[in-house]
């Protein structure tokens, strides 16, 4: 391809890019997100600019995979720490201008003319078909009058019913200027398919009134319940009511202190934090989960570690034969997706069904309460680790054993050593330094290992008498993930704070960890 | 090794054997008996390890088949296994795809390149690795609500959403190739630019083609977190047709729905494959890492 095509081609092509991305940035914009559109127009400038301008050469290798890290890794952990300080939960879910906007399309029945409509197809879309209600009623709504009576028939345009969100406020036009000839309305089980979305659109008629859907048949007159006032306060027009925003408590309240919904977001502070503290109600779950986070991880390291070390040594020695073959059976566990085998292990355990229960029962006429015992369900989490955890570490010891020279082993064969003194006085000592960051890395994964406890117990049994709902054998991380997605309250900041909480433990850990990788390795690259 | 034998040694070996054995069969007891009660009849009996009464019909269920039951109604398939299995590969095959793209071209600069703020960039992913992404599964639940009101295709309930946020985790990796990169010697490449190839061209033509062991290597470890990942998947899928396999298979043993025999079924068909590409993988990983760019 000639040289200057080439680059008439790159140039058309970045300009389409440059053109679609800024349309993006203006939706976004008209939709009322300044912030967030400019902080897409920064992003998309960045990258259009890395692959045009010669300079930012390094760049383009670099661009999509650091850009990728930073909205996808970095900013969700600065955007959860953020969360923490707000009130954010299904109460408080809007922001205040869409809440506001809320109240302000709340309606009320108002002054006016009543109109009968009817539903016609078009195409894929549907019309609505006003015509005045007289006094009495005796013309009836679906018959098919002739358009040419002296009340002015009104009709909306196209609408596409099945859309999850219609426009909310449709002109009414008069019949002529529509172009549109009413055939046959459609019959009223179909009025009664549509009636949620028909139920959800204001019709502003030519007079100036709003109407909604007040039976299957008519469409009346309403006027908005709130007025807006200077000073931020909204009236009720019935009541006469003021509601006066609290930017304390993120809602609308009325002059006897009555909270209106829906409430918004709002910054408060430390008081996520706070709750942890002071809230006795909260804080005994939360400090008992804690306690039991820090628990669980160790006694995950302490078990794997023991179960490991003992099959690296045991297997390293030369005089047992088939040894690919056992390490191959003992590795099996870790090949397993985790997924499968958790959940293979929540069947095996359970009390009625499972099989280790019946197996218990007939040895010694046991049958435990693996789910409801909160004792019995924290061993069965550790059992089922272990299981899970100890062929990693077995992987990691043996290669860090096989490093270690012979003539170590032969000296104290010499000195008539037996095995346990190879293990405490050289093998020990010679493999923990290295493995010592590792095990910290373990102790970090367990703890937040969230697909464990959610796959297997789901955090239960509970504790009794708590508002926000905790498990006895929940973690940290599963304790938020309830607290988000799961209990009706879907307090998302208080979670955002938790999370918070467990970003600074983890960052104290890596730290450490850090520290103790550059002693013990330090020419690693 | 140790020379000296001493009297107790045979002994020693003996106990071993029988050691290892036993712990053998106790930790492969969990996967015999799940391949065991995916084949005997019911969901609810409980019999022998080894089943006396063999039946099909869990694995008919798993295969998406309906089964005539004893008492001549017909059992349809619960949940549409195959299904989650074929979305659990192409979400975890295209975000594998994106990641070894992004993630190579990423080292290929981190290893060749002088640019500012290399080496702070390079520690920092680092650290990140230590944050899972399930502490900030509130937040990317309100990224991806907020990239759905502008782009409904990559919004929550969309597969492409679930594969975009996957994208992101690609720290470790570029470490990883990073490494082998380095393992080459910078003289081949720029032997190749001597006889007039340019940047990309040396990265495109020469050091790809030698760094093909480590892609694969990367592929497959992507690959597979893909297939096991859990908590993005979900929060931001919910539709029953839209699930990963990791998702869905809970939904098999509900107290009120308790679906034994058919979760073993399924378990065992989608646990084989999974667990067979992670053991040749390992293979991989070993020959990958060690094969570079000089010979001999």
């Amino acid at each position: 391809m000639p040289r200057t095509l080439r680059h008439a081609l790159k140039w058309i092509a970045a300009g389409a890019v440059a053109l679609v991305l800024l349309y993006l940035v203006w939706t976004i914009y008209a939709a009322g997100q300044a912030l967030l559109a400019l902080a897409c127009l920064a992003g998309f400038s960045a990258g259009v600019y890395v692959y045009i301008a010669r300079g930012a050469y390094t760049w383009r290798y670099l661009f999509p995979g650091i850009a990728g890290m930073l909205v996808f890794v970095v900013f969700p952990l600065l955007y959860t720490v953020r969360i923490g300080f707000t009130n954010y939960s299904s109460r408080n879910l809007l922001s205040f201008e869409r809440a506001t906007r809320y109240l302000l399309e709340e309606t009320a029945p108002g002054e006016g003319k009543r109109y009968a409509f009817t539903l016609h197809a078009e195409g894929n879309e549907f019309r609505l078909v006003f015509r005045p209600e007289q006094d009495q009623e005796e013309e009836g709504a679906a018959g098919a009058e002739p358009a040419g009576k002296p009340a002015p028939v009104l009709v909306t345009p196209s609408l596409a019913l099945l859309e999850a969100s219609p426009p909310s406020v449709v002109e009414a036009l008069p019949l002529g200027q529509g172009s549109f000839e009413p055939k046959d309305p459609l019959p009223m089980k179909e009025i009664i398919r549509h009636r949620d979305v028909l139920g959800r659109i204001k019709v502003r008629f030519p007079d100036g009134t709003l109407g909604t859907m007040t039976g299957l048949r008519e469409f009346a007159p309403v006027q908005p319940l709130f007025a807006k006032n200077p000073d931020g306060t909204l009236t009720n027009q019935k009541t006469g009511e003021v509601l006066t925003p609290d930017r304390e408590a993120g809602f609308y309240v009325t002059r006897s202190g009555e909270q209106v919904r829906p409430g918004f977001k709002v910054d408060i502070g430390f008081g996520n934090y706070m709750r942890m503290v002071t809230d006795p109600e909260f804080r005994g779950p939360f400090v008992a989960i804690f306690l039991w986070t820090v628990v669980f991880a160790g006694l995950t390291v302490l078990f794997t570690l023991c179960v490991g070390t003992t099959l690296a040594v045991v297997l390293n020695w030369e005089a047992i034969r088939f040894r690919t073959v056992y390490r191959t059976l003992v590795f099996l566990p870790y090949a397993v997706p985790g997924f499968i085998s958790i959940l293979v292990f929540r069947g095996l355990f359970n009390q009625s069904f499972g099989e280790i229960n019946t197996i218990l029962e007939h040895l010694f006429g046991l049958k435990p309460a693996w789910f409801a015992d909160p004792f019995l369900a924290k061993s069965m989490i550790l059992i089922v680790n272990t299981w899970l955890g100890y062929p990693y570490i077995m992987v990691l010891c043996t290669g860090l054993i096989k490093a270690i020279p012979a003539e170590v082993y032969e000296a104290s064969a010499i000195v008539g050593a037996g095995p346990l003194t190879n293990f405490f006085k050289i093998t020990a000592p010679l493999i923990v330094k290295p493995l010592t960051p590792l095990l910290i890395s373990s102790f970090a994964f367990n703890f937040n290992n969230f697909v464990l406890i959610a796959l297997l117990t789901g955090g239960r049994p509970d504790f009794l008498n708590t508002r926000v709902p905790a498990g006895t054998t929940d973690i940290l991380v599963s304790y938020t993930y309830r607290i988000a997605f799961q209990d009706s309250g879907q307090q998302f900041g208080l979670a955002a704070a938790i999370s918070t909480v467990i970003f600074v433990l983890v960052a104290i850990l890596s730290t450490i960890n850090l520290r103790l990788t550059k002693a013990s390795a330090p020419d690693a690259r | 090794m140790a020379i000296v034998t001493g009297t107790g040694h045979r002994w020693r070996v003996v106990a071993a054997h029988a050691a290892l054995l036993a712990f053998c069969a106790l930790i492969l007891f969990p996967l015999f008996m799940i391949v065991s009660i995916s084949l005997r009849p019911g969901n609810f009996a409980t019999g022998d390890i080894i089943p006396t009464d063999v039946s099909l019909e869990h694995w008919k269920l798993a295969l998406g088949i309906p089964y005539q039951a004893a008492d001549g109604s017909l059992v349809e398939p619960p949940f549409p296994v195959l299904r989650w299995l074929w979305n659990s590969a192409k979400i975890a095959g295209l975000s594998a795809l994106s990641i070894v793209v992004i993630s190579t071209t990423a080292a290929y600069a981190f290893a060749r390149m002088q640019f500012r703020f290399k080496s702070p960039i390079l520690t920092s992913m680092l650290l990140l690795q230590m944050f899972p992404p399930v502490l900030a599964l509130v937040a990317i639940f309100a990224i991806f609500e907020g990239i759905g009101t502008y782009v409904p295709a990559l919004g929550v309930e969309t597969h492409a959403g679930v594969i975009l946020a996957y994208t992101g985790g690609i720290a470790l990796h570029i470490w990883t190739i990073r490494g082998y990169f380095q393992t080459i010697p910078v003289e081949i490449e720029e032997c190749a630019k001597v006889d007039g190839a340019s940047h990309f061209q040396a990265f495109r033509y020469v050091l790809l083609p030698m760094a093909v062991p480590i892609l694969m290597v990367v592929f497959v470890l992507a690959f597979i977190g893909g297939i096991i990942e859990y908590p993005i998947a979900s929060i931001l899928l919910r539709q029953v047709d839209q699930l990963t396999l990791a998702v869905g298979s809970r939904y098999f043993l509900y107290e009120q729905k308790y679906l034994w025999g058919d979760f073993a079924a399924a378990a065992v068909l989608s646990g084989v494959p999974i667990t067979v590409v992670f053991l040749l993988s390992q293979r991989w990983m070993i020959s990958g890492l060690t094969a570079g760019g000089v010979k001999g």
